[in-house]
Order: C-alpha cells, then structure tokens, then sequence
C-alpha cells in the first residue's frame, strides 16, 4: 500500500500548525538566559516600549508546581532565581504582531549574576545516573587475556533538523485547555501541562498537528513549549501560538548526548573475544530529561552484536551547564556502537586480523548470550546478514581494486568499511509493561473502523501502516480503515512515538484491538472483509447512538524476563540486526571524503511495507553520513554558535550516493505482522562503516566524529602520512 | 484577520498587482514582507513552508517566471507584474510518480521538493550538462535520504518521455 | 524605493545616501525576520531595470549586465565554451533556486571574502562599470578591493555592468572548497587563469579580500618548479592570510591552498611564460 497521505503532502494541503488558520491569536516567543549559570540578580524591561500591550509571563504565573514533568522533576518551565543553561526561559512575552513581539524580547534584559560553569563534561563530577552491567569476570579475563587492545572514541552532538520546525498552539475552550502542535508524544505533553498548571486531566485536552519530522527531537521538549503557549494563553484569555524560527529552534532545544566511550578488550590471538571492559560516559547537559534511559541504551548496546563471557560496561551521565540534550533516532545506541565498531577495525588492524574475519568469529550465534545475559535464539544467521553485505557491496573485489587505485593515484584514495551492529525495538526492559499502552479500533455506523491511538506520523508511516494491519486483520480494504487524529479527548494513550516501538509494538494492539471489535459484533476469529462490515453496520441498527469499540492493552510476550536492579536478563523483546557497508573517496588535496557507495542490509523481521521501509533506512543512512562527516555542534558557553543551516550542514542531494537497501526476513512472532522495530537501526552503523572505511583509504586513524576535512588533515599530518603521499608528484 | 506580518503603516504599504497561479492578484504589501510571508499568511496559500529563513533549505520555493527561487529571499514588492506559481497551481495528477517512489515522508520540505522537481521536468534538457542530484541540492530532507525523491524524478522524466535516465 | 529607470535610480541614490539597491535579494534578506534593524532601512529596488539584465558579446568583451544572474550565464552556451570558469563558479553558488536569482554585480557590492562570483571575474580581468549622476567609472576588479568589506564604490554609484576581455586562455580552472557540494560557503576559492596578458591567481576565503595573489603569480611567470606544496608557503605568506573562524581553520586554509595551487597546475610549474 502506498503512503495513504503521500497525496495531500505532495499537493501541499497537509496543514501543519503554522498553516492552521486561527483567529485573534497572539504570537508568543521566550526571553531567555544570556548565561550559562548563575543568579538572576534583575530582569529590565527597556523604555520605549509600551508593555501594557503585551503579554509577560514570569514563573509566578504558574499555577502548579514550576516543574516541567519527565523522568525527575528537576527542570523548571520558567527559571525563577537561577539559570542553568544559555537559552534557559525565562519570560514569555505575547503580542498581536509577530515583529512587535520580536522586537519586545530584544527590548528585555535577563541580568545574571554569573557563577562558574561546567561545560567540559568529560571532566564533570556531577553525575546524573550511574548504570553497571556486568557479566563473568572481566578483571580476571582481562588480566589472563594473551592481547588487550584499548581506545577511547568520541562522537558529538547533533541536531535534528526537521523541517519543519517546533511550534505549539494553545486556546480555551470552555474551561477545556487545547493544545495543538507538533509532537511525538501527546500524553507527555498532557501529563507536563496538568502538573505544572495543576490542571485535571479532563480540563487538558492535546492534539497532534501533522508533524514535519521528530526524529526524537519532539519527544519531550514540546512539554516546555506547550507550557509557554498554554501559560501565555491562560493569561491572556486569546489563544496563542508560539512558532520557533530556525535558529532559535537549533539553539535552543535538545541534541544527541556527546559521548567518550572507552574500551578496553582482551583477545586471543586469532581474535576470539574474551573480555570486554567498557567505560561509557554521556553529557547530560543542565537538566536531567531523558539522560538515564539515554545511558540505558547506549551501555546495552555497547558492546556489539557479539559473544562474550566476560563483560562490563561502566557508563555514566553527568550534568554541565549546556543546553540540556536529549532524544534522538537511535538514542545512545549510535554513540556506543560507533565506538565498538571502530574498535573492532583497530583491533583488527593492530593484531594484523581481517575486518571481516575477526566479526565472523565473534557475531552471535544461536544460543549464546549478549552482555546482560540474554539469549539470543531468534533463527537469525547474523554472518548471513553480514555475508550479504558483503556480496551486494563487491566488498572483497573493492578493496582489491582500492589497492590498486591508491597505489596509482596522485590525490584520490578510496576505502571501503564494514559495521556490524544491532538495535533492541521498544522500550528496555520492564518499559513497555510500565507504559501499559492501550490503543482502541472502533466499529462506524457505516460499516468502516477507525483506529484510535496516540502513535503519531511523523514521516515513518504510522498511518500507512496500521491502515494496513487492521485492514489485513479484518479483511477490509484500505478505504474502510481511518487513523483518528491523535486527540487524548478521544485516543487512549498507546505511549510515545519512540523507541522503534510503533510497528512492531503499537502494531501488535492494532492487531488485537481489531479482534477485539470482530467479537464485540459477534463474529468469530475467521471472520474476514464484508462480512465484518456487515456485523459492525448491523450491530449499529440494533444499538442506536451505541460505541462498539475493540480494545487491547499491552501484554508483555512470554518468556522475557529483565531484572532492572542488577541489569540483567532480556534488554528487549527483539533485536534487529544489520551490516552496514561503506565505500568513500578521500581527496588527499582538501581531505574532503565522499560516500561514493553505500550498502544497508538488515533483518528485521517481516517487511510490511517495503517502500515505507526502504525510506527509513535509507533517511537513516543519510542522517548518519551526516553525523560522521559534516554535522558538528560549535559550542559557546555551552550553546550552538553555529544555529544556522548554513554553518550547520546536513547532507544534500548531491552528497550522498543512492543508498542500496536490502532486507532479510525472519519473521519476529512477537510483533505485528511479524515486523520488528526499524526506526533507529539504520542510524547506529553508517559512521563506524565510514570512518572504518576512511581509515583504510588513507592510513589514518580517526578515533572521533564528525571527521571533517580539517579534522582528518590533522590526523594525517600528525601520522606524517599525508605528507608523504598528498605532497609530492607521482 | 489576525496580523501575521510587520505592523502595518499604511504610509509604507504598496499596491501591486501580479500573476499568481494563472491568474491576476491585486494586494497590499508592506514593503518588509518577503513573498513567503505574503503568500502564506495574506493569501492564506500555505502550501509553501519556512523551514530556515535563509535561502539554504528551500522549503520555500516557488516558481518566479518559471524559475525556482526561495521566496523567502525575495521581497514581495519585486514580484509586481511578474509571474508566480506556487505548490497549489500543481495538477496532482503529475504527481503519482511521487507517490509510487517514496517522495515524500514527513512532508515538510515536500512542497519545496515538488516545485524544484516540477521545473526539472519542464527542462529535461538541463539533464545533458546536470544530474539530477545537483538540481535537487536546494532542496534539503532529512526524512528520505534524497533516494525517494531522486527516483521519484528520473521516473516522472522517464514517463513523459524527457531525459535520459540519470540520477 | 521603485525606480522605474536607470537614471531615476542614480536620483535616488544620489539623493539618499543611506539607501541599499536591492536585486536578487539573496544576501539582503536573508534572515530578515529576525534583522529588525535591516527593516527600517532604505532599499532601491533594481529588479524592474530590464536594461540591466541582459549580457551582450562585442568583438573584444563579454559584458555581463548590472542584473546579469549565475542562472543566465550558465545557460548562455557562448559563454560556458569562452569563459568556462564563470559556468563552474556559477553552478557552485548555492543550488539552482540562489543561481535563479542571484546576480553577479550583487556578489561583487556585497564584498564577501568568500564570494563564489568574484574570483573568477578577477581571474579574467573584469573590469566594474559603476554609474552615478557624477557620470561612469570603470575600475578594474582586481582594484576594487580596498579592506574587509570595502570597495571602490560610493554610495550613489551602481554597477551598471562587468566588462571582460575576450582571451584566448592556454589554462584556466576553478576550485571551490566547501564543506559540501553545493549549498557552501567556501572555506577556499581558487580561480587561475593563463592567457597572452599573463598569468592570475585569485583567492577567496583566505584574507579580508578576494585578491590577485602576486607573488604565486610570479612564481608562474619566472617558471619556479615546486617539489611539493610546502614551496608555496612563502608565497602564499605573502599573498593571503587565511584564519580560524567558524567555518575552517587557518592551517587547513593555507594546506590546501597550496596543494589545489601544485596539484592543479602540475604541468605548467617550471614553465617559463
């Protein structure tokens, strides 16, 4: 099935929060902090300014407690006396004109008494959370180990760039506040706005707007704007709408955590694992948000798809005074396995193994355990996906013929790496039971079923998809499935739309929710297509003004078992499970590197869509080329310098090769239609490939990403490499 | 109406008249309105979207005499008596090569895509000197990974017969 | 301000000293809603000047229009086989939606160290032809450049036209360094041109002002054989002076500088002219 809303979006009707039309609203924007720490000693509002026509709210104005609800309660909506971070809000000023009230927030100065801030957090002793796994005896297998093989890798920040970016509006109706805007998560936003303005969850009402990408970055800083807009609206009494301009939006919302992870990893000399000691460190930034479930992930996933008795994996997230970071498409899980499949090519190269040999040896196989002690026995052959990688991408053949190239070439080098990496889909552990998601499918009066969840599309085809598995349950076309706009007046909270958990998870209650309703009008399980459609109409006649309604709630699948005290047990319900090739070109003049060829295979389960799958992989792909190459965060003070598309660079069309995807199916019983989460895998493997692959086309050793021109030229000469090879004539 | 634009000082405002979308439009400007502005919040055309401000993303973009250009470079008082064609004059019927290749995903940066794609369209032969990745390069996605929307192109030329098949 | 006319336009100028002409409006406004103060200025707006648009071929020039575009020189065909370097620089600059509508006149006025337009006019002798009420000037553009941002053009002047000489070059090519292919602001530009008048090494990016660089110029012209790119430094000292700033570093500036300048014209290094 294609898109179902590929159409409106292609034609430009879909109506994103900026394009709603609304009447006799105000525009609202935030007064932030200049400083990344201290005491606001005075806030002045310059003369000249007639602010009797403004709105202006401070955090006296809230009604409930000054806190902005997640994991802790630790992050203001308004800071009151102290300022933790550049762009911390501080005011809200609204106005009829939108270059009134720009021009009003130039007009007030937060004065902050500063105090010394941290911003180095690789250094920082204010940790936030503290994890441990730990499997065997990792000191006494290291210390028996014939080679230990130690690295330290960094990788940066990085910045969503949707498209479209953060907004939110806010209005009363009666006494029911509306919240609508973009937004990965609805209920997050419902639950920020009824603690902070103490408000009953009937007298909050949030709808989603279609979402012009996430990515993980509306998944929980829209709370802080729907506050703004909701505290505005209140006040003022006239709906309000509060749209951030691109440079605001990059400075001062949430990026991926930074990360240092160290490795130190003890082998047999033909390169079989025997001890893999991990130290993962990841900067919170100011406030807590969603740091340790960040920490979680990245320490799971650290030390690859591989066996190995003995492990431990040390991992800490501390507080600085920067712009707090938050979710992003992978979620600590790129960050760790960069570092671990860097370190599998540096391990290889300095015990004179092969790439691809020294994972054959080491990828899980059926029955073995990973480091919390889970048992992998899914039937998937990981050296079969690693195998076919290597077959679509020439891999063998490539570097044979980069050998030549390089030894023939005055300026290019070409190189071609691998990455074999894994990615667990919905929330960790205990997660999904605590979520305890609920999704409803509907029986209309005329015969069609409407699906009612809070899993929203932001691209990644949620409606698509579960049109399809309803329509697939219950024999029906697509026509006669409709998504309910994701209304918590109307939608059941399915959680959030994260953690690769949409398909295979929220799917799952999509399929059982529809079975529920075929009972509910008094079919059996068989029951397909017109015959559904009739009962469903014919139940209607007989219950005038009635709901038939089919529900279903999350039920854990049998056999998992995770112990969240000593993090053990089985992290996830599923791992999907990829290899990941890479061919660049480097040009030894600039140091500039091209992708030049990529390859994507995975195993995720069944395909359901394979357009729609294909599109995530391949988006994924891109925003990893971009994260290994040219995104880099300038820091001042702790916030972006550097908030602008042009000095922020994503890739374009013309930077990136067609990105070649393939799927190997093994069908996951466990998850709708048999799929396993997608979303985030494609974004763990493309920058180790890369870099492994810069690595071999040139003979450096880049131990951080992004490796930018500049910053591979450094290696090079450091290495004297380049200068021999780059600076004399053939 | 609610004011989504400069505050309006009637001394500065300027009336133009320009084509839009086929057909003749009569409005006030202010002279600080960019062609974005004018066209999404006083036309109520929202087709068109901001995603940067900057002339870099080019979600923005519309046709100006028959040339992609990011309206939210262009002041709105330069278009009187020219030619403008935004995402709402499209026949949607152009589009199913689009919707079969995966163009669009989130649809943010879609229009702007769309726009720059229909142009290529319109001059196949620009595909002897240029690939269609260079043409497509003002136009940033973060969703598709540009294969979408690349395929989606060189199939839409394949179909009416323009272009060779380049990517 | 809405001239209807050339020399209404020069009133206009002449008149408000202050005023800003604005063509394409691809460095004027970007990032206007948030440039407050660039809203109560004065803008001359130049695009309804027709005459200005077109560019014209005699027997010895090519003269580009005051409102010439990157767009319309890389579709004029006489112009991608005679002066290739204005088609490479133009299809660099940003990606078809800026080449629409930026001009090459704008890219000179606005004097950025990193303009993609000016290093290859300079590389051909471009010649600015400035108008005001006082009457025409012509400066050649390799003068034009007096400091960071400032030019030989006075407030009521606008560049009515960019005259260049029509050669036949022995050796011409473009670099363009960005952090990626297109959309880029260049961290290094080259542009070297070798015809009967000699050798032109122009620079972008790496000093206050795009410059000839007169001392590599020389290296060429007394046909100096470099063993490497580390030869140039000296010259290259003496020619720019790249820095650190958000885009690149100065080191890598300077690198690949020297390396674009030996690899690039490996076969003509050792040449006497």
């Amino acid at each position: 099935m294609q898109r179902r809303e590929a159409l409106t979006k292609l034609t430009g009707r879909e109506r994103y929060v900026d394009d709603l039309p609304l009447e006799g609203f105000l525009w609202g924007m935030t007064v932030r902090s200049p400083a990344p720490r201290g005491r606001i000693a005075a806030i002045r509002f310059a003369k000249g300014v007639d602010w009797s026509q403004f709105v202006v709210v401070d955090h006296r104005d809230i009604p409930g407690p000054n806190v902005v609800a997640l994991i802790e309660q630790d992050q203001p909506v308004l800071a009151a006396d102290v300022v933790r971070h550049v762009h911390e809000p501080v005011l809200l000023l609204a106005h009829p004109s939108r270059d009134a009230v720009r021009r009003a927030v130039r007009s007030v100065e937060i004065v902050v008494a500063p105090e010394p801030a941290t911003l180095d957090f690789r250094v920082s002793p204010d940790v936030l959370k503290h994890l441990k796994i730990e499997k065997g005896d990792v000191a006494r297998a290291l210390a028996q180990a014939p080679v230990v093989v130690s690295g330290t890798y960094e990788t940066g920040a990085q910045e969503h760039v949707y498209l479209e970016t953060q907004g939110m509006i806010a209005y009363l109706e009666g006494d029911v506040l509306v919240v609508k805007g973009s937004m990965q998560c609805p209920y997050y936003v419902v639950k920020a706005l009824q603690h902070a303005l103490a408000r009953d969850e009937s007298k909050v009402r949030v709808i989603q707007t279609p979402t012009g990408g996430g990515f993980g970055g509306k998944e929980e800083f829209p709370s802080h704007i729907a506050l703004h807009a909701a505290l505005l609206g209140l006040k003022s009494g006239r709906p309000v709408k509060v749209i951030y301009d691109r440079g605001e939006d990059m400075a001062a919302t949430t990026k991926r955590h930074p990360a240092l992870v160290r490795h130190r990893t003890g082998l047999t000399r033909d390169g079989r694992l025997l001890a893999q000691d991990i130290e993962v460190v990841i900067d919170g930034g100011a406030y807590v948000t969603l740091s340790p479930v960040v920490l979680s992930r990245a320490i799971i996933h650290a030390a690859g798809p591989y066996a190995c008795d003995h492990v431990r994996i040390v991992g800490r997230a501390v507080f600085t005074n920067a712009v707090p970071f938050g979710a992003f498409r992978g979620f600590g899980a790129p960050q760790t396995q960069f570092a671990g499949e860097r370190h599998m090519d540096v391990i290889a190269q300095t015990l004179a193994l092969d790439a691809v040999e020294l994972r054959r040896t080491n990828l899980l196989r059926e029955g073995q355990t990973t480091a919390t002690g889970q048992v992998i026995s899914d039937g998937t052959d990981r050296v079969a996906v690693m195998e076919r990688a290597l077959e679509l991408s020439g891999y063998r053949v490539k570097q044979r013929d980069h050998a030549t190239f390089n030894a023939t070439q005055a300026t290019l080098r070409r190189g071609i790496g691998l990455a074999t990496f894994y990615h667990g889909a919905g929330f960790t552990g205990g997660g999904e039971v605590a979520l305890k998601s609920r999704l409803r499918v509907a029986g209309l009066p005329d015969g069609r079923v409407e699906v009612l969840s809070a899993s929203i599309e932001m691209g990644q085809g949620t409606l698509t998809v579960f049109t399809e598995l309803a329509a697939a349950r219950l024999g029906l076309a697509p026509e006669d499935v409709t998504i309910a706009e994701a209304d918590t007046a109307r939608v059941p909270n399915s959680g959030p739309t994260v953690a690769s958990r949409t398909t295979m998870i929220v799917g799952g209650l999509v399929e059982r929710a529809a079975d529920d309703l075929r009972r509910r009008a008094g079919l059996d399980d068989a029951a397909q297509g017109d015959a559904v459609k009739q009962a469903i109409r014919r139940w209607h006649r007989d219950h005038a003004g009635g709901t038939l309604v089919g529900e279903a709630t999350y039920e854990k699948p049998p056999g998992i078992e995770w112990d969240d005290t000593t993090y053990r047990g089985d992290a996830y319900g599923a791992f999907a499970w990829a290899a990941y090739t890479a061919e660049v070109e480097v040009d030894l003049r600039t140091c500039a590197t091209r992708v030049i060829d990529f390859v994507a295979v995975q195993e995720v389960g069944n395909v359901l869509n394979p357009t729609l799958a294909r599109g995530q992989v391949q988006g994924g792909v891109v925003q990893g080329i971009g994260w290994a190459l040219m995104e880099e965060c300038k820091w001042r003070d702790g916030a972006m310098a550097n908030n602008q598309l042009t000095n922020y660079l994503i890739p374009t069309s013309d930077d990136v090769p067609s990105i070649r995807v393939a799927f190997l199916e093994n069908p996951y019983a466990h998850g709708a239609g048999g799929a396993k989460g997608l979303g985030e895998l494609p974004i763990d493997g493309p920058a180790p490939a890369i870099v492994n692959a810069v690595a071999r086309a040139t003979g450096a050793d880049p131990r951080a990403i992004p490796v930018t021109p500049e910053r591979l030229m450094e290696l090079l000469e450091i290495a004297d490499l380049g200068l021999r090879i780059a600076d004399s004539a053939p | 109406m609610s004011d989504h634009s400069a505050i309006r000082n009637p001394q500065s405002a300027i009336s133009m008249t320009f084509t839009l979308n086929g057909s003749p439009v009569s409005v006030e400007i202010d002279p600080v309105d960019r062609l974005l502005d004018t066209l999404r919040y006083q036309l109520a055309l929202t087709g068109t979207k901001e995603g940067c401000g900057e002339g870099e993303c080019g979600a923005c973009t519309v046709h100006l005499d028959g040339l992609p250009v990011n309206s939210c470079l262009v002041p709105s008082y330069q278009v009187r008596g020219h030619r403008v064609d935004t995402i709402e004059s499209l026949d949607p019927r152009a589009l199913e090569p689009f919707e079969r290749c995966g163009a669009t995903q989130c649809g943010a940066c879609t229009p702007g895509v769309v726009m720059t794609a229909w142009w290529i369209g319109q001059h196949a032969d620009l595909l002897r000197t240029h690939t269609i990745r260079e043409l497509m390069a003002g136009n940033l996605c973060r969703c598709t990974g540009y294969d979408g929307i690349v395929d989606s192109v060189a199939e839409a030329l394949r179909e009416t017969g323009g272009g060779r098949r380049e990517t | 301000m809405l001239p209807g006319s050339v020399p209404e336009a020069l009133e206009l100028l002449a008149s408000d000293r202050a005023a800003i002409p604005i063509a394409g409006g691809t460095d004027v406004l970007v990032h206007w809603p948030i440039r407050l103060e660039a809203h109560d200025r004065t803008y001359v707006d130049l695009s309804p000047l027709d005459a200005l648009r077109p560019l014209s071929w005699t027997a010895d020039e090519l003269v580009l229009g005051g409102l010439t575009t990157y767009w319309d020189v890389i579709q004029e065909r006489r112009a991608r086989d005679e002066f290739p370097l204005l088609a490479a620089a133009a299809r660099q600059v940003g990606a078809i939606q800026i080449q629409a509508r930026g001009t090459w006149a704008g890219n000179i006025v606005n004097a950025s160290p990193a303009a993609d337009g000016v290093p290859v006019l300079m590389a051909y002798d471009a010649t600015v032809v400035l108008e005001s009420r006082r009457g025409r000037e012509e400066v050649p553009l390799d003068c034009f450049y007096s400091g960071y941002k400032e030019m030989q053009r006075r407030s009521d002047q606008l560049v009515v036209a960019i005259r260049i000489p029509r050669r036949r070059y022995s050796f011409q090519v473009f670099e363009k360094v960005g952090a990626r292919r297109a959309q880029a602001i260049a961290k290094v530009g080259l542009a070297v041109t070798h015809s009967e008048a000699g050798w032109r090494v122009v620079a972008a990016s790496v000093a206050p002002t795009i410059r000839r660089c007169r001392a590599l110029e020389r290296l060429l012209e007394t046909g100096f054989g470099p063993q490497g790119p580390d030869d140039l430094f000296p010259a290259i000292s003496q020619d720019v002076a790249p820095i650190d700033d958000i885009r690149s570093t100065a080191s890598y500036r300077r690198r690949v500088m020297a390396r674009l300048l030996f690899h690039g014209l490996r076969e003509q290094w050792g040449r006497r002219a």
